[in-house]
């Protein structure tokens, strides 16, 4: 299950309207072994596609960085269909390389309804998980 | 010669689960032959059978993107780090 505040939610659906037609992603990053997604980080897509992403490889490695210093890993690691449902595609399969993170795909092919979904693809294996939006996290812990 | 090469989650299957190993190398193509060395099939995940850079793996030289230095032939000299990232894409 991924566990989400409603606002990192609404900050990829954002992302991902500003972006439409072209796909939009990005990544939430959290504490190491957590599980939990804390920090928006919207990526560039370098492709500037409609049907393809592709994070930019020098803003990845300042990323990437930027996570090891602070003792975070990508935990969401999100991207856009904008013409089709939100579900891994054959090519989303296949370039899966982070088998830690949770891969939420996003339709905005409906102008007025946006899909938002979870998954874990691991060694080719894609499996739906449930998304909990949590309103109030912090609320939660008191 | 002593590069580091840093090892992303994906790859530490190889690496016993190491974050970074040691390796040697005049360039990257001669490094990954050495890594393979030791991490017998990280290399065929990093090269193709032409010895070209897999499309969907970044290397990065120190702070550069070795795509636009000399990819595969990219000279190293001793204390380099080489950083290893899988390409975050799809469709």
């Amino acid at each position: 299950m991924l566990k989400i505040s409603e606002e990192l939610r609404d900050q990829i659906v954002a992302h991902a309207r500003r972006d439409h037609p072209d796909e939009a992603c990005g990544v939430l990053a959290g504490p190491v072994g957590t599980g939990r997604p804390e920090r928006f980080i919207p990526m560039l897509n370098a492709a500037r596609s409609p049907t393809f992403y592709e994070f930019d490889s020098m803003e990845q490695l300042r990323v990437w960085r930027e996570m090891d210093d602070r003792d975070e890993e990508p935990v969401v690691i999100y991207h856009s269909h904008t013409a089709t449902e939100a579900h891994p595609s054959r090519t989303d399969i296949k370039l899966a390389s982070e088998p830690g993170a949770h891969y939420v795909l996003v339709s905005t092919r409906d102008p007025d309804e946006t899909e938002f979904r979870s998954f874990r693809i691991v060694d080719g294996e894609v499996e739906e998980e449930p998304v909990l939006i949590e309103d109030d996290v912090l609320g939660d812990r008191h | 010669m002593a590069i580091e090469a840093r090892i992303p989650t994906i790859l530490r299957s190889y690496t016993d689960g190491a974050k970074a190993v040691e390796g040697s190398g005049a360039t990257l193509a001669d490094l990954f032959v050495d890594l393979d060395s030791r991490h017998a099939g990280i290399r065929e995940r990093l090269v193709d059978g032409d010895g070209a850079l897999q499309r969907f793996v970044n290397v990065y030289l120190n702070d550069e993107d070795v795509r636009f230095l000399g990819g595969a032939e990219t000279p190293l000299s001793d204390g380099d780090v080489v950083t290893i990232l899988p390409a975050v894409a799809g469709g």
